[in-house]
Parts: structure tokens; C-alpha cells; sequence
């Protein structure tokens, strides 16, 4: 005697059948909400936009006059800004995956390090601001200028950098390490002519990346006391400033009180996104372009 | 001559009997001396008691199955084995009368006089000629003029000159494996070393390229020492002078080319030239 | 063959040289000790900045605490942080807090994990090529863009439906967090669900399963350490989040469970006390510590619980 009955599995393989196609439907329903949120978010703000976007907008000081008010002033203070962020974590990022990477045996402190870095990638935002408030803006007395909000950030996008940088130079193949050694080359040598140079695509893309998350931050900077009305540009690192996100951050709080203001918000989340859409592409094409694929 | 040396049964005094085991006996000069060799990975005893004696100006062929530590050993000559972390080493390693294992024997040093080639083609991802003077660059030499002809030099060295001299800023990656494996052989000789190493160097390659690197280590001996390790017994039969089997990480037998293919004096080299191995 | 360089010439040239580059060397030796020295020092900064946050922290906090009872921050039901008879309890903000973060897991997790079985199981390799990049975007768009979008579309798209919703709320940006949040689930559960092999797929698929059971019965309990873990993180990251909260969802300081009203997070407190200017000293400036303290401990413990998850449940395959 058979213990299946073919009869009944045949019979319920249709339902079973349609199960699958329906939970397939739904599936990529679900993955669709999320593109179909992306379509409306970005319509809704070019559509709040329009109108508002034109040379005055980009090239003007900060004004409450909604009519007179351009982005110059938080467009400068964005680049001053990168300014100190992208040199100081490539710095910092680079340095410490070289370390954990080459150097550093396996063991305890490199664990430690790695684990301390996977946690400060999880510590919120704003915790990183009340450490520049703490320690760079009080702590060092340089009060909401450009320096102490670079190092701020730089130390919130230090995770990212490191990772990054640590793949890449994972990705290095040990036989090109070894082909320096065998030339007589210190490990040194080898780190600096080798390694680096054939890790430097994937590094730079973890750059690139870090910045364009440092472009976006906001909540880190209303921390360290960034006033809302700055009129003057910034001409150093040593200025006070603002940059886009802030600007788009007051400008949404206060539109209760002056309607346009909605409206130059939508404007400059246009030119934000503008700047990080460029900056992705630049990083893809880095990716395709220049790495090497061993 | 006809003296048989079993090197694994015999390992004392093995040095003096060496020597008598070799015909041709002129003077030649010994680049490499290894007493009492051990290595181990861990707790892996990789190379036992190693006692082998390589003169200058020789292809010396090291042949074996696959793990009997026949590339451990010569990334032992140059240190290379050091670069995994487990490794312990005992006994001394005589190069040019100077014991490498010492501590105050910079590997640096050591690696600039014993070249190496590899068993997968390593060009670095840079132009040909960055790649060629890449060992001179390390060690300090900047003149352009200079290293011009130290690549020339190199290149043509290792026969690969004519290919390459209208590319030389092309990427190394653009070449055939077996350019790849010629331009490592010239990057090698760009910084002049006194010997080289080549780990399996022709097991990637075809045929063709094969027989070119066999070539070229016929026309190198007469500038350098050579010491090949290769499981192509063929191979280790047409180029090398002396041939040393290991097995297990022991030397079964080390005597003159010509002898252990003919006439083998220990059974598991007879049994391992005749295909009759596991 | 060119036999240019014989044996003479070829010892009196590199090999020469270099020997007389050896000056040059010595310096390079002092480098090579040098750098990994220096480049310690650089990893230990990622260490110093932990440090740093948690010194900073916790001194204030202990200043706070001077002033405030640790008993009564955390069972006060209300937060009147200016004026006099200041009250400091913390229940009010981690009500907002934990509310907003539940409505976004609720949207992200059923979604989040969604896409992620449609990416890993079912997308054709074109189809995931293209919805893939789109969900990175989704992931790129800055915090503070979900907040504008929060606050002048989605809530007065749901006081079209729920007319009782106050113009700021706790709702709204609760949603938003939790597509903000979908991206990360998705992509950390779709890793989790990658790489569990093939064989095991086969071997149910070969017994006539469909494609939906072969998920639900094989491959999600095969992964499930990895989708929990990203369920954790993803909650870690609702807690932390910031500007969708400060904007959208006002500074009422309530402590209730009414999701049409208005709440402050602990996040958007900080945010509100910093821009108001708390003069040094005071307890409201120590109060910033606290609640900060209190987010910091919050997320640590999720982040911990997530990496403990995936590292204990890792299926070895």
C-alpha cells in the first residue's frame, strides 16, 4: 500500500500553485512601495521647486525676504566644510585600515579596535553632536565654526571610510604583496607602492561615499549651535557657517510662519540632491572605471 | 664517480659526502649552505633535517609531490616563508657563508641578492616599465637615464624585449600569461640578483611559454644561480644540473641531474620518476 | 638574444648602485619602524572618539543627577523642562521615542523583509539589477528630506483620511522613519538570505515544493539570525533618528500612547534644547547629558543584541 496519495497531492498542487503566484505578486507589490515612495518624494519636492530654482537662488546671500534669499551662503559653507571632512578621514580612515589591516596581529587590540568601530558606526547622530559641542566647540573653544564641524563629521563618517578602505585593501591580492618582497622592498614600501595604489579605487569610492553622507547630515550640526539667519559667506575654516541641510531644516520649521519658505526648502533639497546624485555617479564610475579586478 | 649518497638515511656528515657525490667537481662556489633545516607550520613538521649544498652558476631543480615542502623551502631561502605568521624555523641557512636566519640578517638585503619568480604570473597593475624598475626604484635609484637601461637591459634579459618595447607605458595586465611570466622574470633580474628562485614558474603557462622559460634558464645559469622547484619531472630533467627529491619534508636524495633519472639510488625516487607513486 | 652586460659590468651596475643608495635606506629604516607606530596612533582614535562620547556623557550626566533623582528621571510622567517647577521625567520622550520607532518597524519589517524574499528569491538577475540601485537611492536621501516630506505630504495625505490628526504628530513621521528604514532591512535580510546555498534550495525544490514554501520552510529559517539581526538594527536606527521626528512631529512634551497628537522623541530634544541656548551649567543644559546618555545606551544595547544574534546564530553552511 502507498502512503501518498497522488490523487490528493495532484488535487491540492493547484492551490498550492496559486499560493506561490499570489505571495510572488505580493512580494514584489512590497518591493514596489518603496520605489513608489521614492517617485512621489522626488516629484513632490521638484514640483514644490519650480519656480523657485533660478541663478539669484544659487548665487544670492540668506534673506527672510523668501523673493531675495539664495543658497550662496550654505553652498560655500558645504564646501568649506568637505573641505575639512574629506582630507581628515581619508586621513584618519586609511591610516587605520592600514593598521588593522597590515599591521596590527591578530588578537586583542585588533579586535577591540574593529568591534569599538563597528559600534561607533551605530551611535546615533546627534550623540556625535553633543561630542563637538562637548569637546571642539566648548571643550577647545572654537566656537560653530566650519573646523569644529568638519572634525565632527569626520569623526561620524570615520566608520564608513575604514570599512571601505579595509576592503579594499583586503581585496589586494596577496601575490602582488609578495612579488614587492621578493624585490627586497620593506613591508612599508610594498604598503605605499603596492598596496595603496591598487586599493586606491575602491578607497576613494568609500570616500566619496562618507562625504556625500556628511553632505546630508543635519541632525550633528543643530547640535553645535549653527544660527539660523547667517548672512555673511564664510572664507575659511575658521568662519561661522551654515550648509544646505540646515538651511533646508529651518526654512521647513519656519514655513508655518512664511509659506514660500516651503518653498526655497524644496528648492535647496533639489540642489542637495543634485550634489549627491553627482557625487554617487562620480563614485560608480570610479568603481567601473579604475578597479582593478584581480 | 659512482659514490650513492642516501641523504635521508644518512643526514650526519651528509655535507662531506655531498661533495663526492657530484661529478664535475671544480671549483665552484656554494651560494647556498642549509644545516639541519627544520620548519614547521604550527605544529606541522614541514622540512626535516633539510642538509643540501647549491653552487653558483647551476640550475639546481627541486622535485617532489605536491606538499612535500618543496616551495616551503625555497621561500625559505629568501624568507618568505616568514610571511605566514605560524611558522618556526630552526637550524642555520649559510648564503655566501653568512647565516640568514641570523637576526641581524635583513630580509631586505637578503631578497635583493636572491630574486624570486613566482608560480601565477604577478606583474603588479602598472605599465610595463613601472613594473621593470620597480625593484631599482625601492632600493633608491631615481635617474631616469639609469633606469632606461636597466629596463632594456631587464627586458631583454628575459627575452621579451621585442614584444614590449613599443608598450612599454601599456598596463602589465594588457600582456599573455606567459609575457606576464617573462616580464616577472625581467622585474626579477632588473635588480641584478646573485640567484633566483622560481617556484613552479612555468605551471600556469602553456606549453609554448613553457618552453621559452626553459630557454631563458639555460641562457640565465650562466649569469646567475637558479633553483627551480617544479613538479614537470620532464622538466627538471632538460634544465637543471643537480636535482634534490624531496618527500614528506625530507631530502630523499640530491645528486647530479643525469644520475637520478638514470640511475636513482634510493627506491622512493625511482618509484616517484617512474610514475610509480601515490 | 643582446648580451650586452657581462658578468663585470652587471655586479659594477644595479647591484653597486643600490649599495650606494644604502645611506638613503637607513632612513627608510627609520620610517619603517616609525610608521606602524604612527599608524597605531591614528587606529586609536576611533577608540579616543568612544571615549570621548562616553566621558562626555557621562560627567554631565552625574551633574544631572546631582540635581535631578535618578528615580524620578525615570518614572516621571512629565517634562516641563523650563519655567519654574521644572520637572525632569524622562518617560514622556521615551514614549515618543519607542512609539515612533514601533510604527516605523511595523511599516519597515513586513516590507523590509518583503523585498528582500522578492530580491533573493524570486527578482530575475535583470529585475534585480534595476530595483537594487533604486533602493541604494532610497537609502542616499538625506534624514532631513524624509522630514520635509513628512511634514507636507504624508501628514496632510492622513488628515484626509483621519481628520482628528494634529497638523504635527507622532504617526506621520513614524511611517516615514519606516520606509527610511526599509532599504537597510531589505538589504541586510536579502545578504542574510544569499548565502544560504543552493543545495538547499535544490534539495526541497527537488521534492516538489514551490518556490513559496521552499522560502518559508527552508531558506527564511536557514537565514533567520541574519533577518532578526537586521530587524534589531533597524530598530537601533529608528531610536537614533533625528530630523523626521524634530520636524514633523512637534515638541509636545505628553506622555501618552494617543498617536494623532503631537511628541517629542529623545532625539528631538536634544535638538530643541541645544537650539534654545541652555546656559552652561543649568539643569536643563545637564538634562541634554542624560537624555542623550539614556539614546546612547539604548542604541548600544540593540547594536550589541544584533551583533550577538548574528555571531551566535551564524548557520555554518
Amino acid at each position: 500500500m502507498k502512503y501518498i496519495d497522488s490523487a490528493q497531492v495532484e488535487k491540492k498542487m493547484g492551490s498550492r500553485l496559486l499560493k506561490n503566484m499570489f505571495a510572488k505578486n505580493i512580494f514584489l507589490l512590497a518591493t514596489l512601495i518603496g520605489l513608489v515612495v521614492l517617485v512621489v518624494l522626488i516629484y513632490r519636492v521638484f514640483a514644490d521647486s519650480i519656480g523657485w530654482i533660478d541663478f539669484n537662488f544659487l548665487t544670492n546671500k540668506l534673506s527672510t525676504d523668501p523673493e531675495k534669499a539664495g543658497i550662496m551662503g550654505a553652498i560655500t559653507g558645504t564646501l568649506w566644510l568637505m573641505l575639512v571632512v574629506a582630507p581628515v578621514t581619508l586621513f584618519l580612515g586609511v591610516g587605520t585600515a592600514i593598521y588593522l589591516e597590515e599591521y596590527a596581529k591578530k588578537g586583542k587590540l585588533q579586535s577591540f579596535i574593529q568591534t569599538n568601530i563597528s559600534n561607533l558606526a551605530g551611535v546615533p547622530s546627534i550623540v556625535f553632536g553633543l561630542l563637538g559641542l562637548t569637546v571642539f566647540v566648548r571643550g577647545i573653544s572654537l566656537g560653530a565654526i566650519v573646523l569644529a564641524g568638519g572634525l565632527t563629521m569626520s569623526l561620524l563618517v570615520l566608520p564608513v571610510v575604514v570599512v571601505a578602505a579595509q576592503e579594499a585593501i583586503r581585496a589586494v591580492p596577496q601575490y602582488l604583496r609578495e612579488a614587492s618582497y621578493g624585490m627586497g622592498a620593506t613591508k612599508w614600501q610594498t604598503i605605499k607602492n603596492v598596496v595603496l595604489p591598487a586599493a586606491l579605487p575602491g578607497i576613494l569610492t568609500g570616500v566619496i561615499l562618507a562625504l556625500s553622507r556628511a553632505i546630508g547630515e543635519t541632525a550633528p550640526l543643530t547640535v553645535i549651535g549653527i544660527p539660523a539667519l547667517l548672512i555673511p559667506l564664510p572664507d575659511g575654516i575658521f568662519d561661522k557657517f551654515t550648509v544646505m541641510p540646515l538651511q533646508i531644516y529651518y526654512w521647513t520649521i519656519d514655513a508655518a510662519l512664511v509659506a514660500e519658505y516651503a518653498n526655497l526648502a524644496a528648492a535647496t533639497i533639489v540642489i542637495l540632491l543634485l550634489v549627491l546624485f553627482l557625487m554617487n555617479s562620480i563614485a560608480i564610475f570610479i568603481r567601473n572605471k579604475f578597479q582593478q579586478r584581480f | 664517480m659512482a659514490v650513492i649518497t642516501d641523504f635521508s638515511k644518512n643526514q650526519v656528515g651528509l655535507k662531506n659526502q655531498g661533495k663526492e657525490g657530484f661529478e664535475n667537481m671544480t671549483a665552484k662556489n656554494l651560494v647556498f649552505d642549509t644545516k639541519d633545516l627544520n620548519l614547521w607550520y604550527g605544529d606541522d613538521h614541514a622540512l626535516k633535517n633539510i642538509n643540501l649544498d647549491i653552487y653558483e652558476n647551476e640550475v639546481t631543480a627541486i622535485i617532489g609531490p605536491s606538499g612535500c615542502g618543496k616551495s616551503t623551502f625555497i621561500k625559505t631561502l629568501n624568507r618568505m616563508v616568514e610571511l605566514i605568521p605560524v611558522v618556526r624555523i630552526s637550524g642555520d641557512i649559510l648564503y655566501r657563508e653568512r647565516n640568514i636566519l641570523d637576526k641581524s640578517f635583513k630580509v631586505e638585503d637578503l631578497r635583493t641578492h636572491v630574486g624570486m619568480v613566482f608560480q601565477k604570473p604577478n606583474p603588479f597593475p602598472k605599465s610595463i616599465y613601472d613594473n621593470i624598475a620597480y625593484g631599482p626604484r625601492i632600493h633608491g635609484i631615481k635617474n631616469k637615464k639609469i633606469l632606461d637601461e636597466i629596463v632594456e637591459k631587464s627586458l631583454r634579459g628575459a627575452a621579451i624585449w621585442d614584444e614590449v618595447k613599443d608598450r612599454l607605458n601599456e598596463n602589465a595586465y594588457g600582456l599573455s600569461g606567459g609575457q606576464q611570466q617573462r616580464l616577472c622574470l625581467a622585474r626579477c633580474l632588473a635588480i641584478e640578483p646573485d640567484v633566483i628562485l622560481m617556484d613552479e614558474p612555468t605551471s600556469a603557462l602553456d606549453p609554448i611559454s613553457t618552453l621559452k622559460i626553459e630557454e631563458l634558464v639555460q641562457e640565465l645559469k650562466k649569469e646567475y644561480s637558479i633553483i627551480i622547484v617544479t613538479h614537470n619531472m620532464q622538466q627538471a630533467a632538460r634544465i637543471s644540473d643537480k636535482t634534490a627529491f624531496f618527500l614528506n619534508g625530507e631530502v630523499v636524495e640530491y645528486t647530479d641531474t643525469n644520475k637520478i633519472f638514470s640511475t636513482p639510488s634510493d627506491k622512493r625516487t625511482e618509484d616517484y620518476i617512474t610514475g610509480r607513486f601515490g | 638574444m643582446e648580451k650586452t652586460f657581462g658578468n663585470e659590468e652587471k655586479n659594477l651596475n644595479v647591484q653597486e648602485l643600490i649599495a650606494k643608495n644604502k645611506s638613503t635606506v637607513s632612513f627608510g629604516n627609520y620610517v619603517e619602524k616609525l610608521i606602524p607606530k604612527a599608524l597605531l596612533l591614528i587606529a586609536t582614535i576611533s577608540i579616543l572618539t568612544t571615549l570621548g562620547i562616553i566621558i562626555t556623557l557621562l560627567t554631565e550626566t552625574i551633574e544631572f543627577f546631582k540635581d535631578v533623582p535618578f528615580v524620578e528621571f525615570f518614572t516621571g510622567t512629565v517634562l516641563k523642562p523650563l519655567g519654574q517647577n521644572a520637572q525632569f521625567g524622562v518617560l514622556p520622550l521615551l514614549a515618543g521615542t519607542f512609539i515612533s520607532s514601533g510604527i516605523a518597524m511595523i511599516v519597515a519589517i513586513p516590507i523590509g523583509l518583503m523585498t528582500a524574499i522578492y530580491l533573493s528569491e524570486y527578482a530575475s538577475d535583470k529585475v534585480r539589477r534595476f530595483l537594487k540601485p533604486m533602493l541604494e537611492i532610497l537609502a542616499g536621501i538625506p534624514t532631513i528630506v524624509y522630514g520635509f516630506f513628512a511634514l507636507t505630504f504624508v501628514t496632510p495625505l492622513l488628515r484626509s483620511f483621519i481628520p482628528a490628526l494634529e497638523p504635527t504628530n507622532i504617526l506621520s513621521p513614524g511611517i516615514v522613519m519606516g520606509i527610511m528604514i526599509i532599504p537597510m532591512v531589505a538589504s541586510l535580510s536579502e545578504d542574510a538570505m544569499s548565502s544560504v546555498p543552493n543545495s538547499m534550495r535544490e534539495g526541497a525544490l527537488a521534492l516538489g515544493a514551490t518556490k513559496l514554501e521552499v522560502t518559508w520552510r527552508v531558506v527564511v529559517p536557514a537565514a533567520i539570525s541574519g533577518i532578526v539581526a537586521s530587524f534589531v538594527l533597524g530598530i537601533s536606527r529608528a531610536i537614533g533618528e533625528t530630523m523626521i521626528v524634530t520636524i514633523a512631529s512637534g515638541s509636545t512634551k505628553n506622555f501618552g500612547f494617543d498617536v494623532t497628537q503631537s511628541m517629542q522623541t529623545m532625539t528631538a530634544y536634544i535638538v530643541e534644547v541645544t537650539g534654545g541656548d541652555a546656559p552652561a551649567g543649568s539643569t536643563l543644559y545637564y538634562s541634554l547629558y542624560a537624555v542623550a546618555m539614556t539614546l546612547f545606551v539604548f542604541t548600544l544595547i540593540m547594536n550589541l543584541i544584533a551583533r550577538y544574534i548574528s555571531r551566535k546564530f551564524r548557520e555554518e553552511y
